[in-house]
């Protein structure tokens, strides 16, 4: 039991964490809370799907297209429409929101509300101190440590990772020192995307999908976004971790769990926000003033 | 008496007539009030009432979050609350619906200021995803107790509102008109009873300003709670004994959306705007719906239509409109007819030549 709640604990977070990571950045650095993210996670998983049902196209290449696809998607969705209102931050909020809403829609007119499901990329799996461990619970645990630890390197070794840092900490400077912002925020909104394609990709084969997919992690992502404090993403991927975490403990634990699983994390969410107003990694400012 | 008709007609003339937006205010109100003289079907009927109970949602969202600018996501709460405690009342201790709905809006108040306390220590998007939290934790309590809630079923069994459609829809519309105008009242700019509207505002753009003059704002920002609190219970009672079943739909996080839709839709911050959002929104997805392609297209379309309207005018339709129709004065602040050229009261020229001062 301690085993599967670690393993299954571990599976959750990594998944929350790359989806976390890409939200995060987008509103640290667009300063945008795009609503819309969690549909082209949903996207993604189904574009899977797809490709492993109705075409013979092998997953090795399946999976990069789906993640391609859904990056292209995305950006050019935050060009089209969200680019435009970004002024409005509530807009911003209803217009993605209605974009999760457009994307839900259309998948059921396509595929109906049945639930549906791919078959694991290698079946089988290992024994650990008596637990069974599928091969794609681990596949899954690695593609998430593999992908945060590039994210890292990208942010704090690379040009772009700096020019991205900065951004996040100061448009206007950033602007001053010849750092394209509109072009950096674009980049980052594309990082994001790819990041929900690969979280997509790496839910598919666990989740049963369904066009309402696009909800509960969206919920999970924003306690964890604000758990760990507004633009600290480091903050941001422990908090999830830790959701995940809760997630799977109040699973296994408590007798009808799975309807409180959404209770349970939000209810962590508040009791440390009243504790903690910044979250558990974030910066106290002083009170902005306009 | 003629003296009486005399000022009324002036009043019409002047204060009504004059200014574009009121006469639309006029003509819908007019227009809901013959309705059923008209066209009685009971359908027809029962979108308005609907529509009337959500028109009441919508509001109360706009009139704390448009206002104060304390963003709740979690709006849904104070409706489910005020709705299940009315069924509870309802159907287990027999209470009749002008008992149960006070009782259950008081409920929501209470509700109202529970949320409020996170909203003293913090602020923007952090409280907006605590009062998320609210509606969700209900309804896990809703799952998990199903002996007194019902469950997934929910409660049934509540006595009607009335005993005849036409009845029902007339105290509906009553009591939204009542709920509108005074929270139109309570924040109203230039209102010279009550200052909630000015410090609303001022909590909105300036926080720690307002503290400076001496404005209590924490007080404030209660009492916008608890007012919104208050008006959703209503809109809450008013469904529990209208639909007469009561389930964790009412809870739903796209429910709480949904009134965030609307005022968004319609233009935020302005008390009609919410109106205008739901009165065209409502009814579009339900006439959709009688139809059976529009049935499997109706949120397509809705979501496709906020797209467009939001791209092009993101300050909402009403607002947009407004802008169009109406044109205030530069010298005497009255609002005029756009077209007019110089203005009805002290003849000043509406329109600058050159576009701006």
């Amino acid at each position: 039991m301690l085993i599967q709640i670690l393993i299954t604990g571990f599976v959750k977070g990594g998944i929350y964490a790359v989806l976390v990571a890409g939200l995060s950045l987008m509103f640290g650095v667009a300063r945008i809370l795009n609503l819309s993210y969690t549909g082209f996670f949903m996207l993604t998983a189904y574009m899977v799907y797809i490709f492993s049902n109705f075409t013979s196209v092998p997953l090795i290449i399946a999976c990069p297209l789906s993640i391609l696809g859904t990056t292209i998607l995305g950006v050019v969705s935050y060009r089209l429409i969200i680019d435009r209102v970004k002024a409005h931050e509530l807009t911003v909020m209803i217009i993605s929101l209605a974009l999760s809403m457009l994307f839900q829609e259309i998948l059921l007119i396509i595929f109906s509300g049945d639930f549906r499901g791919i078959p694991p990329f290698k079946e089988g799996f290992f024994e650990l101190g008596g637990v069974r461990v599928a091969y794609q619970k681990i596949f899954t645990i690695i593609v998430s440590i593999g992908v945060i630890g590039a994210l890292e390197f990208l942010l704090a070794r690379t040009r772009l990772g700096v020019a991205i840092r900065a951004v996040a900490q100061d448009r206007e400077t950033a602007n001053l020192m010849g750092i394209n912002v509109n072009r950096i925020c674009l980049i980052t909104t594309g990082i994001a995307m790819a990041l929900a394609g690969i979280a997509g990709v790496m839910v598919s084969p666990l989740l049963p999908l369904e066009p309402h997919m696009w909800i509960p992690p969206l919920l999970v992502i924003l306690a964890a976004i604000v758990l760990g404090g507004l633009g600290s993403l480091k903050g941001s991927i422990i908090a999830a971790f830790i959701l995940g975490y809760v997630e799977t403990l109040v699973v296994f634990l408590i007798p009808l769990g799975a309807y409180l699983q959404g209770a349970f994390v939000l209810g962590v969410m508040a009791a440390v926000l009243i504790i903690r107003p910044e979250g558990l990694f974030g910066l106290v400012f002083e009170e902005e003033r306009l | 008496m003629g003296a009486a008709l005399y000022r009324l007609y002036w009043f019409f003339r002047e204060d009504v007539g004059a200014i574009p937006g009121r006469v639309i205010a006029f003509v819908f109100i007019a227009l809901i009030f013959l309705l059923p003289l008209v066209n009685s079907e009971p359908y027809l009927l029962r979108i308005l009432i609907l529509m009337s109970i959500y028109i009441i949602f919508a509001v109360s969202w706009d009139f704390l979050s448009g206002f104060t600018g304390v963003l709740n996501f979690g709006h849904a709460a104070f409706f489910g609350i005020s709705a299940y405690a009315t069924a509870m009342l309802n159907s287990n201790f027999g209470w009749p619906a002008w008992a149960t709905i006070p009782v259950g809006s008081f409920i929501a108040m209470v509700m109202g200021l529970v949320i409020g306390a996170p909203a003293l220590r913090l602020r923007g998007i952090y409280l907006a995803l605590v009062t998320l939290a609210f509606p969700i934790m209900l309804q896990g309590l809703v799952y998990a107790f199903p002996d007194y809630t019902g469950g997934e079923l929910g409660l049934f069994g509540i006595s009607p509102l009335a005993f005849s459609r036409i009845a029902e829809y007339y105290i509906v519309l009553i009591i939204m008109l009542l709920s509108v105008l005074i929270m139109w009242k309570l924040t109203d700019l230039k209102s010279k009873m009550v200052r909630t509207g000015l410090i609303f505002r001022a909590i909105n753009q300036d926080e720690i300003t307002a503290r400076a003059c001496g404005t209590n704002t924490t007080f404030y920002k209660f009492l916008a709670f608890a007012g919104s609190g208050f008006f959703c219970g209503v809109s809450g009672g008013l469904y529990a004994h209208f639909i007469k079943v009561v389930g964790p739909s009412t809870l739903e996080l796209l429910f709480s959306f949904n009134a965030i839709l609307w005022t968004i839709f319609g233009g935020m911050g302005t008390i009609f705007g919410p109106v205008v959002g739901v009165c065209l929104l409502f009814p579009l997805t339900e006439f959709l719906g009688v139809h059976p392609l529009g049935e499997e297209i109706r949120f397509l379309l809705l979501s496709v239509v906020l797209i467009l309207t939001l791209l092009f005018m993101p300050e909402g339709i009403s607002v947009w409109v407004l802008d169009k129709i109406e044109a205030e004065c530069p010298r005497c602040k009255l609002t005029n007819y756009a077209r007019r050229k110089k203005c009805r009261a002290c003849g000043a020229q509406l329109h600058l030549e050159h576009g701006g001062e």
